[in-house]
C-alpha cells in the first residue's frame, strides 16, 4: 500500500482521519521530504530561526538550583525565544513549507495560546490570513495570549463545544481543515495528529535536542546523564529527546501533569494511566473510559491539559528508552516557585513541572551527574492565573 | 488484505439487488443511538424504517466525533451524558427489530473498546453493516483486514478529493457499498446542492460495481431527489437527528418526504 501505512513508531501513530484529508497528507508528506532536501528551504529555514526567532537559544547553567539538588544543572532556555516558547521553532518551519505548498490561509488550535501566539506571529511575519480555534475555558485562563493573537492580526475562534479546552480546540481545527482542504494549511502545534505531523514537528522542534547537545559537549564537555522536559502533547520533549535517541546512556524523563493527583482521575497523564486508543488521527496512549470514550484531562497549566500524548512518546515508553513521571498541580506551582527564586526565571507552568521533577528526585544525582531541562517557555502568560489562585509573591 | 468478495450476501446486498430489481434508488437515513434519549431513540428508528427508509445507519456517540457537524455533535454529546455506549447502542439496535439492515456508524475507538468479538456481537443484535470514519483504506491494514473478515458489511468512503486509482483501492477493500462523501467538510445541512457530484459519481462508477450512496449536506427533499438522479442511494443524517430532537412524528414525516421524492 502506498504511504498511508507510514509514519508509525512501533505500533503507534497513523493515519486515522476522515478519507478526505488523504490526498492532503499524502501531499503534505512528500512536501515536507521534498524541502528538507532543498538547501534553499533549509537555509531560509536557519536564517529565520537566527536573525526572528533568535536561535540558538542559550543554555544556562543554574548555580542555586544545581546546589540544592547536588548535581550540575543546565537549562535550554526555549523561554527566550521570540513570543517566549519553543513552540515558535515549528511555527516557523511549518508556516515555510505552507507558503512553498501555495497554501495562504492557516488553521491552528491552541491549549495555553502559546502555539496560537506563536502562528500568528509568523503569518503576520508572512503575510497568511490565520485562523486560531480556542477552547472557551482555555480562553479565560490565558486571557494575555488570546490579546497577543489578535494583537498579531488573527482570528480567534471560541470552542464551545465538548471540555471546552485543547481536546475540543484540536477537533474544531480538524473540521476547519477538512472542510477547507485546497486552500488551507493547519499548522499542528504538537508531535500529535495524523502522519506526517508528529515526526514533522519533531524534526522542527529538534532543533532543541541539537543545540542542547553542542552547549553541553562545549560547557561542561560531557553529554548530560538525564535529560528532562515536561509532556503534554509532547513537543518540547520530542524536540530535546530526539537527538539523544541513539545516546543510551543518556537518561529520557519525560514529566506529564498529575493534576490532583494519579489516582485522582482528574490529571492529564495518559503515558501511564491510558491505554492505547485513537485520537485526533493518531494511536497512541490515551485517557479513556472502558467504552472508548476520551476521558477529559486535567491539569492547571493549560499546555499540559490534553488527554492525548505524541505516538513517539508512547513508543519511547514502551520501548522503555524513555521513563515518564508525573508532578501535581501544587508541586508544579512550588517548582515554579523555586526557579523563580533560585535562579531568576519565571518558568511557565508547564516548564515548572519539570523543574518540581528534578527538585524532587534529587537522590538520583551525584554531584558530578549533569542534569539538562528544556526550559519550553517563559511565566508570564500565567502571572494572571497564578494571582487568582492566591499564590503570593512572597 | 483479503477482503473483496464475501460469497454470502448480506441484508446490504440483498436490500440492493432489491432495489435494483424494482429500479428505485436508496433512501438511507441516519440517526445517533440514545437521542434524544434511549426509549425515544427507538421510536424514532420505527419512524424511520416505517417512513421507507432502505438503509439505517446508527451513530455511536463519541466524545470526539471530527467527522461530525454541529447537529450530529450535539446529540452524541446528549446521548452520552444519558449513558450511551456502544453496549446500548447494541441493544437499541436489537429492540427496534427494524425492516431495513442497521449499518453502524462509528468512530474507530469503541469500536477498539468493544473488544475482539465485538462484530459478532453487532451481528447477534441485528446489525448488518458497520461503517468508520476514521478509518480510511490503508490505514491499519489488521484492524481492517478484522472488520472485512467479521460478519458485517465493511462499508467505505470515498471523498470529492480521492483520486480514482484510490477510489478502485477503497471498493476493492470494501462491502454492501461505498459511501461517496459528497462535498469537503463534516456532516451537517446546507442549502446548496454538492458541486462537482455528477463528475464525482462518474469517477466513482469507473472504479467499481458497488452500489453508491452519496451523503454530507443532503438535508431536504429537493437535495435528496438531485442526488439520486446521480447515485444509487442518498443519505440524510443531521436533518433527520433534528427531526428526532423534535419527534418520532417529525421522522417519520421527514422519511416520507424523502421517500416521496427520491421515488418520483
Amino acid at each position: 500500500m502506498s504511504t498511508v501505512e507510514a509514519g508509525r513508531f512501533g505500533v503507534f501513530g497513523g493515519r486515522y482521519v476522515p478519507e478526505t484529508l488523504i490526498p492532503a497528507l499524502d501531499e503534505l508528506d512528500a512536501a515536507f521530504d521534498e524541502a528538507m532536501a532543498d538547501e534553499t528551504f533549509r537555509a531560509e529555514l536557519d536564517g529565520l530561526l537566527e536573525n526572528y526567532v533568535g536561535r540558538p537559544s542559550p543554555l544556562s547553567d543554574a548555580p542555586r538550583l544545581s546546589k540544592r539538588v547536588g548535581a550540575q544543572v543546565y537549562l535550554k532556555r526555549e523561554d527566550l525565544n521570540h513570543t517566549g516558547a519553543h513552540k515558535i521553532n515549528n511555527t516557523v518551519g511549518q508556516a515555510l513549507l505552507a507558503r512553498r505548498m501555495g497554501k495562504l490561509r492557516i488553521i491552528a488550535e491552541t491549549g495555553a495560546g502559546q502555539h496560537g501566539v506563536a502562528t500568528a506571529t509568523i503569518c503576520a511575519r508572512f503575510g497568511l490570513d490565520c485562523t486560531v480555534y480556542m477552547g472557551e475555558e482555555d480562553i479565560r485562563r490565558q486571557e494575555l495570549n488570546v490579546y497577543r493573537m489578535k494583537l498579531l492580526g488573527a482570528k480567534v475562534v471560541p470552542v464551545t463545544s465538548g471540555t471546552r479546552t485543547l481536546k475540543d480546540a484540536t477537533s474544531e481545527a480538524i473540521r476547519d481543515w477538512v472542510t477547507n482542504v485546497g486552500d488551507s494549511y493547519y499548522i499542528i502545534g504538537s508531535v500529535v495528529g495524523p502522519a506526517p505531523y508528529p515526526r514533522m514537528v519533531r524534526d522542527f522542534q529538534s532543533i532543541i535536542g541539537r543545540e542542547a547537545k553542542s552547549q553541553m559537549m562545549e560547557r561542561a564537555g560531557r553529554l548530560p546523564k538525564t535529560v528532562v522536559a515536561c509532556v503534554g502533547g509532547g513537543s518540547n520533549a520530542m524536540g530535546i529527546f530526539h537527538p539523544f535517541v541513539e545516546d543510551r546512556d543518556v537518561e529520557l524523563v519525560g514529566v506529564e501533569a498529575a493534576g490532583r493527583g494519579l489516582d485522582s482521575g482528574e490529571h492529564a497523564a495518559s503515558l501511564q494511566r491510558g491505554e492505547p486508543g485513537v485520537l485526533h488521527g493518531a494511536l497512541s496512549y490515551l485517557l479513556q473510559d472502558e467504552d472508548g470514550q476520551v476521558h477529559p484531562a486535567h491539569s492547571i497549566s493549560a499546555g499540559l491539559d490534553y488527554p492525548g500524548v505524541g505516538p513517539e512518546h508512547s513508543f519511547l515508553k514502551d520501548s522503555g528508552r524513555a521513563e515518564y513521571v508525573a508532578i501535581s498541580d501544587d508541586d508544579a506551582l512550588k517548582g515554579l516557585q523555586l526557579l523563580s527564586r533560585l535562579e531568576g526565571i519565571i518558568p511557565a507552568l508547564e516548564t515548572a513541572h519539570a523543574i518540581a521533577w528534578v527538585d524532587a528526585n534529587r537522590e538520583r544525582w551525584s554531584p558530578d551527574d549533569a542534569v539538562l531541562i528544556c526550559v519550553s517557555g517563559r511565566g508570564d502568560k500565567d502571572v494572571a492565573q497564578l494571582t487568582t489562585l492566591g499564590l503570593t509573591a512572597q | 488484505m483479503a477482503s473483496t468478495s464475501t460469497t454470502i450476501s448480506s441484508n446490504v446486498d440483498e436490500t440492493f439487488a432489491a432495489l435494483r430489481q424494482k429500479k428505485k434508488r436508496a433512501l438511507v437515513g441516519y440517526l445517533t443511538a440514545g437521542f434524544p434519549d434511549a426509549a425515544r431513540s427507538i421510536e424514532c428508528l420505527r419512524a424511520l424504517d416505517e417512513g421507507g427508509a432502505d438503509i439505517i445507519e446508527l451513530g455511536v456517540p463519541f466524545s470526539d466525533p471530527i467527522a461530525d457537524g454541529p447537529v450530529i455533535q450535539a446529540s452524541s454529546q446528549r446521548a452520552l451524558e444519558l449513558g450511551m455506549t456502544l453496549e446500548r447502542t447494541l441493544e437499541i439496535a436489537s429492540a427496534a427489530k427494524l425492516r431495513a439492515p442497521i449499518v453502524l456508524f462509528s468512530y474507530l475507538n469503541p469500536v477498539i473498546a468493544g473488544g475482539p468479538d465485538i462484530l459478532e456481537r453487532a451481528a447477534a443484535a441485528g446489525v448488518s453493516g458497520i461503517l468508520l470514519t476514521d478509518l480510511p483504506v490503508g490505514s491499519d491494514s489488521a484492524r481492517e483486514e478484522w472488520l472485512s473478515s467479521g460478519p458485517l458489511s465493511f462499508i467505505r468512503l470515498v471523498a470529492p478529493t480521492t483520486p480514482v486509482e484510490r477510489m478502485a483501492e477503497i471498493a476493492r477493500h470494501g462491502s454492501g457499498f461505498v459511501y461517496l462523501i459528497s462535498r469537503l467538510g463534516v456532516t451537517g445541512a446546507r442549502t446548496t446542492a454538492p458541486e462537482g457530484l455528477t463528475e464525482t459519481v462518474g469517477r466513482l462508477r469507473s472504479a467499481t460495481k458497488l452500489p453508491i450512496c452519496a451523503g454530507f449536506g443532503i438535508s431536504t427533499a429537493e437535495q435528496a431527489k438531485h442526488v439520486s438522479q446521480l447515485a444509487d442511494g442518498s443519505v440524510v443524517g443531521s436533518a433527520l437527528v433534528s427531526a428526532a430532537a423534535v419527534s418520532p412524528e417529525s421522522v417519520s414525516r421527514l422519511t416520507q418526504e424523502l421517500r416521496t421524492a427520491i421515488d418520483s
